[in-house]
């Protein structure tokens, strides 16, 4: 199997920040895998996600995808392969749906009726009838409709990897579980390398084909979920489990 | 009063139309030029302070001085009047364009750059569109403040509605005054009105 994402000994430090970021990540991550990054906020999760489109640099260390260093390709060229989901969404508010979705086939490009076929399809993909949608403001939508154009749009021009920082981090608890399978579908469907970052650990384990967990800068362990739990790499991540419990206990206290 | 308005409106109107030709003129060119110095803002926060600390440092010159610097120059006359004027609305119209591209919500900034748009793509798609109001506040502003400062371009004979002000003060006749101050007053609240008026209409 092709290695989508390698990391060899990525560290990155702010200048503002006395700690490193991101510690001696060393990683390797296979084409077509659903990898979830689990950790707090200051874990580093995030910073590491954004090296992979080079919004950040890392200050040594290498990152290779799909067997080329990523720095050695140009920065823009690897940032549109790459699909890119935020937790703010970001749509762009002067454009509508369908012209937020063609914003990457249009800066490569594409031909009018291709990036409108690839458009309907897209909206399908995600349940949005295209007539109905295409013509909205992202102002005329609900914050689950959002999202589910900013995956969209992240995956227009179909790229190998996306990256996802939070997606769902800021929709409320139904909408977030119907966007999780969707996502998963997606997953199946399209056979892509997903990178998901997330604090939620029950989201990290039920999405994740495996689990990196990060603290403090570095990874602290990564293997499938099942792993995970039957033998935690250390204090911090069993007691990152025991508290995930420590909440199952709370709703079983309501079943009888 | 309009006596004074019968007897010399060939003259007032001249002084009307030379005054906003210098105007004009004088927007034109400082519209382009404040674009170019807005796209050379985006590629450095050097260059992007380093403008705004030149031109608000500018701005603070008294008018007078600034004109009086440039007569060794641009000599006396319209040429230097523009030229003052220009330097003037650098500063209204770079501090709007600049802050109005960078006010743009910090999420939509990250998205079209996670997306693989140059930071030229990103101005022209994305800030420029999202920044039409302060665009359009910037050249208002912009716009008023000429038409007053204008005025003073009078003393050194760039003619305009500054001559009739000037020409009156020094001949103390106040219907002159009057009628010089109701002119350039009132067409820089015109000037304000339309341009409000489209600020409220484009958004």
């Amino acid at each position: 199997m092709a290695h989508a994402i390698k990391c060899i000994n990525v560290s990155k430090q702010f200048k503002s920040a006395g700690y490193a970021a991101v510690d001696q990540v060393n990683l390797t991550i296979n084409e077509g895998e659903f990898i979830t990054i689990l950790g707090s906020s200051g874990s580093g999760k995030t910073t590491l996600l954004k090296m992979f489109n080079r919004l950040y640099q890392p200050d040594s260390g290498q990152i290779i995808l799909f067997g080329e260093d990523i720095n050695s390709i140009d920065v823009i060229k690897v940032r549109r392969r790459i699909g890119y989901v935020i937790q703010q969404i970001g749509l762009f508010p002067h454009m509508t749906v369908a012209q937020n979705i063609a914003t990457v086939p249009q800066l490569l490009k594409w031909d009018k009726k291709q990036i409108a076929e690839r458009t309907d399809e897209l909206l399908r993909l995600v349940d949005l009838a295209p007539e109905e949608f295409k013509n909205r403001y992202p102002h005329q939508l609900s914050g689950g409709q959002q999202q589910r154009v900013g995956l969209i749009r992240a995956l227009a021009v179909d790229p190998k990897i996306m990256l996802l920082d939070e997606p769902f981090g800021a929709l409320d608890s139904i909408t977030r579980t119907n966007l999780q399978q969707e996502l998963l579908r997606m997953h199946r469907e399209l056979k892509k390398t997903f990178l998901f970052v997330t604090h939620d650990i029950e989201e990290a384990f039920s999405l994740g084909d495996r689990v990196i967990i990060m603290n403090e800068g570095k990874v602290v362990q990564f293997a499938a979920p099942a792993d995970i739990i039957h033998h935690p790499a250390d204090d911090f991540v069993a007691s990152l489990i025991e508290s995930a419990r420590a909440k199952q206990t709370f709703w079983e206290n309501y079943d009888d | 009063m309009i006596e004074y308005w019968i007897k010399y409106h060939d003259k007032m109107i001249t002084a009307l139309t030379e005054h906003m030709i210098m105007v004009v003129t004088c927007l034109v060119i400082s519209i382009t030029l404040a674009g170019v110095f807005t796209v050379l803002s985006i590629y450095s926060i050097w260059i992007r302070n380093g403008l705004l600390y030149f031109f608000s440092v500018v701005y603070s010159i008294p008018s007078l001085a600034l004109f009086a610097l440039l007569i060794p120059l641009t000599g006396l006359g319209m040429t230097s009047a523009v030229t003052a004027l220009t330097f003037y609305n650098q500063y209204l119209l770079l501090q709007n364009f600049i802050s109005g591209i960078w006010g743009v919500d910090e999420s939509i900034i990250e998205a079209a750059t996670g997306m693989g748009m140059t930071r030229f793509q990103m101005l022209r798609k994305v800030q420029l569109p999202l920044a039409h109001r302060a665009l359009l506040a910037g050249l208002r502003i912009a716009a008023v403040s000429t038409i007053s400062i204008a005025t003073i371009a009078a003393s050194i004979n760039a003619g305009g509605l500054g001559s009739i002000l000037f020409d009156g003060l020094r001949t103390m006749n106040v219907v002159k005054i009057l009628w010089g101050s109701i002119l350039s007053i009132g067409l820089a609240l015109i000037v304000n009105a339309v341009l409000s008026f489209a600020e409220r209409t484009i958004t």
